[in-house]
C-alpha cells in the first residue's frame, strides 16, 4: 500500500479493514452455525447465533463511528474516499447477512416433526453455497480481488436456481401434506433468507469491484 | 572477588605515593587533598561498569530481519504481529493467506471470531479455526506474544486428521452404496423374472439373464477387491521376504491382466538381466495385473499399452506402464489412489472397474517399500510408474 504523508490516516483504514474483516467472520459463523442448528434441531445453538449478532450490531456501529470521523478529519480524496465509503457500505450489508443468520436461528424451534421432514435435506447444500459466497467476497476484500468478486457474482445465479427448485419443491410438498404446511412455510422463509444472503454477497462483490478498480462491475440481466 | 580484581589499587596506590611526595616537595596539605581526590576520583570513574548496569547488545538477540530468515521456510505458517497488525509472515502463510495481509490488520487474514477472540487476550493460547483456507478445513491456531508489542502466531492444519476419521465412516459408506448398486439391479431383474414367470419373452429373459449374470460377477469382483485390500492393508508393516525375478513375474501377470482378447496391444519389454526384489509373488501379480487392467481399460482402443521394466541406476526397479488415452486431468491425479474414486463414474462402472484398482495398487506398493507415480498429459495418456528396491545377488531359487 501506498503510504500517506499522515501516518494515522494509514492506521485508521488499517483500523477499518480490520474491523470489517472481523464483521464478516462473525456473519460467515453465524450462517454456518444457523444452518446447522436448522439441521440438527439444536435450539441452544440458535440461541447463541442470536446472542452473537449484537456483537455485529457493535462492530457496525464502530465502523460508522470510524469513517464519519475518518471523512471528518482527513477528508479522503480519490481511492482513499472509495475505500472508506466501500467500507461504510459493506458494514452495513455484513450486518445485513448477520441479520438473516439470525433470522435463520429464530426459526429452528418452530419446525416441528424434522425427523421425517424430508426439504430440510435441500437446504444445508443451498447454505453451503450462500456461505461459500459470503467467504470469497471476504477474501476477495481482504486482498482486493476483483477477479474473484466477479466471479462470486456470478454464482449468485446458482443460489437463485436453488431457491426456485427449492420453492417448487416446498410448495409440492405443501400440496401433498397439508400437515406440515406451517413447518414448511417456516422453511420457505430460510429459503428466501439464504436467497437474500446470496444476495448481498453480490453486493459487497460490487463494492469490492469498485474499491479495486473505480468502476463497478457491469450489470447482469435480472 | 571480581569486585577487588576490579578496583585499581596500582593507580589508587600510586596516587597516594604522589600525594606523600607533594607534601614532601613543600607542596599545600590542601593542594595535595584535592589532587589526590581528583585522581582517585578519576580512577573510579573509569572502573568498568557492572554487567547490569551495561546493556551491551547479547549475542543471542535477533533482529527482525533475522526473525524473518529464521522463520521464512518453516512449513507451518507463520505470522510476527506488531500490536495487532502483521509484521512478517513466513513463505507458507503468504501461501495459505496471500501475499496482501502484510503490513494489514491480522483480523484481515484471520477473520474467524474465535481467532479474533484470540488476538484480543493478553496471554497467548490456542484457537481452533474452521473455513480458513476451504469450506471444510481445520486449523490450530496458537498464540505467543513475546513481549509487550510483539506477538507470534503459528498455524497448523488439521484438516487432514478430521478426514481420517471421516474417511472411514465415508468407506462404510461408500462400500455399501458399491455393493447395494448391483445387489439392486439383481433383485430387480430376478423379481421381474419369477413374477412374471413364462410370460416373459425367451429373448427377454435372456438379455435379462445376462445382466444379472455381470451383475453379480461385479458384485464377486468387489468384493474380491475389498478382501485383498483389507488383506493387504493388515500386512502393511511387515515387509516380504521372498527373493524372487520380476521380470517373468510382470510377464506373466500382464499376459493375464490383458486376457486373450487385448494381448495384441501389450507391448512388453523385458530387461536382459534379471531383476531381483523382495515380495509376495501373489500381491506383485494382482499389482501388474491392476495396472495393465487399467491402462487397457483407459488407453484408447486399439492403441498400444507399453510395459517396461528396469533396474536404474539407485538400485530401484522400475515398472512402467504407459497408455495412450485421453489423460487425466491434474486436479484428479492426487485423489486416484482413494478408494471408489473415479474421474469419470459412469464410464469406470460400464468398464467393468471397481474403483478399488489402483487403490490396491498402492497398498501393495507401500508393502514392498516402493513409490507409485503417476503421471499424465491431457490428450496424450497417463504414465503409472511403480519403484521398488531391488536385491543385488542373483537369487538362489526362482520362486
Amino acid at each position: 500500500m501506498v503510504q500517506h504523508t499522515v501516518k494515522a490516516f494509514d492506521d485508521d483504514i488499517i483500523r477499518l479493514r480490520g474491523l470489517i474483516a472481523e464483521m464478516g467472520g462473525l456473519a460467515e459463523v453465524a450462517i454456518g452455525e444457523a444452518m446447522q442448528s436448522l439441521v440438527r434441531g439444536d435450539e441452544d445453538l440458535a440461541r447463541e447465533v442470536v446472542l452473537r449478532d449484537k456483537k455485529l450490531d457493535a462492530l457496525e456501529h464502530e465502523v460508522d463511528t470510524l469513517v464519519i470521523r475518518v471523512i471528518a478529519l482527513r477528508a479522503p480524496m480519490a481511492d482513499d474516499l472509495r475505500e472508506v465509503i466501500a467500507a461504510l457500505k459493506i458494514a452495513g450489508v455484513v450486518e445485513r447477512i448477520g441479520d438473516y443468520s439470525k433470522n435463520i436461528a429464530r426459526r429452528v424451534g418452530r419446525i416441528e416433526g424434522r425427523r421425517r421432514f424430508e426439504p430440510l435435506t435441500l437446504l444445508p447444500a443451498m447454505g453451503e453455497l450462500a456461505s461459500e459466497m459470503v467467504h470469497d467476497v471476504l477474501t476477495a476484500y481482504a486482498a482486493r480481488d476483483p477477479v474473484l468478486a466477479l466471479e462470486v457474482i456470478e454464482r449468485d445465479e446458482k443460489v437463485d436456481a436453488f431457491y426456485n427448485s427449492i420453492f417448487r419443491n416446498l410448495v409440492s410438498h405443501m400440496v401433498e401434506n397439508p400437515a406440515t404446511i406451517s413447518s414448511a412455510a417456516q422453511l420457505l422463509f430460510v429459503a428466501k433468507n439464504i436467497e437474500r444472503i446470496g444476495d448481498h454477497a453480490t453486493n459487497v462483490a460490487e463494492m469490492v469491484h469498485f474499491v479495486a478498480t473505480g468502476t463497478y462491475p457491469p450489470d447482469r440481466d435480472g | 572477588m571480581n569486585e577487588n580484581q576490579r578496583f585499581p589499587w596500582a593507580g589508587v596506590a600510586l596516587a597516594v605515593l604522589t600525594a606523600v611526595g607533594m607534601l614532601f616537595a613543600g607542596a599545600g596539605f590542601w593542594l595535595t587533598l584535592v589532587v589526590l581526590v581528583l585522581w582517585v576520583a578519576s580512577l573510579w570513574l573509569l572502573i568498568p561498569r557492572e554487567e547490569a548496569f551495561t546493556p551491551k547488545p547479547d549475542a543471542m538477540q535477533f533482529t527482525r530481519t533475522e526473525m524473518r530468515d529464521l522463520i521464512e521456510h518453516s512449513g507451518l505458517p507463520i505470522l510476527m504481529l506488531d500490536g495487532s497488525r502483521i509484521a512478517i509472515a513466513n513463505s507458507a502463510a503468504r501461501e495459505v493467506l496471500g501475499r496482501h495481509v502484510i503490513g494489514q490488520d491480522v483480523r484481515v487474514a484471520l477473520r474467524h471470531p474465535a481467532a479474533v477472540e484470540l488476538l484480543g487476550r493478553s496471554q497467548g493460547g490456542s484457537a481452533t479455526i474452521q473455513g480458513l483456507t476451504g469450506p471444510r478445513s481445520i486449523w490450530q491456531m496458537n498464540r505467543q506474544p513475546l513481549d509487550n508489542r510483539y506477538s507470534l502466531v503459528e498455524l497448523a492444519n488439521r484438516t487432514a486428521e478430521a478426514d481420517i476419521s471421516r474417511a472411514h465412516t465415508d468407506f462404510v459408506a461408500n462400500a455399501s452404496h458399491e455393493l447395494r448398486t448391483p445387489l439392486a439391479s439383481i433383485i430387480g431383474y430376478i423379481e421381474t423374472l419369477v413374477e412374471e414367470g413364462d410370460d416373459v419373452d425367451p429373448a427377454m429373459a435372456a438379455k435379462f439373464h445376462t445382466t444379472v449374470l455381470r451383475e453379480a460377477k461385479r458384485l464377486q469382483s468387489l468384493v474380491d477387491d475389498l478382501m485383498s485390500l483389507s488383506r493387504i492393508e493388515a500386512e502393511k508393516h511387515d515387509q516380504p521376504s521372498d527373493k524372487l525375478s520380476f521380470a517373468p513375474v510382470v510377464e506373466q501377470a500382464a499376459r493375464d491382466g490383458a486376457g486373450p482378447n487385448r494381448t495384441e496391444r501389450l507391448i512388453l519389454d523385458m530387461p536382459e538381466k534379471p531383476v531381483v526384489i523382495r515380495g509376495e509373488r501373489q500381491q506383485l501379480e494382482q499389482l501388474v495385473r491392476n495396472m495393465v487392467d487399467n491402462g487397457l481399460k483407459y488407453g484408447s482402443p486399439e492403441t498400444e499399452v507399453t510395459v517396461t521394466l528396469r533396474e536404474d541406476e539407485r538400485g530401484m526397479a522400475v515398472l512402467s506402464v504407459v497408455d495412450r488415452g485421453e489423460g487425466i486431468a491434474p486436479e484428479h491425479i492426487p485423489h486416484l489412489t482413494r478408494r471408489f474414486y473415479r474421474t469419470d463414474p459412469g464410464r469406470s462402472r460400464a468398464a467393468g472397474g471397481t474403483g478399488l484398482g489402483l487403490a490396491i495398487v498402492k497398498h501393495i506398493v507401500e508393502r514392498h517399500r516402493g513409490r507409485l507415480d503417476i503421471t499424465s498429459k491431457l490428450g496424450q495418456g497417463t504414465t503409472v510408474t511403480v519403484r521398488i528396491p531391488a536385491v543385488a545377488e542373483p537369487p538362489e531359487t526362482l520362486s
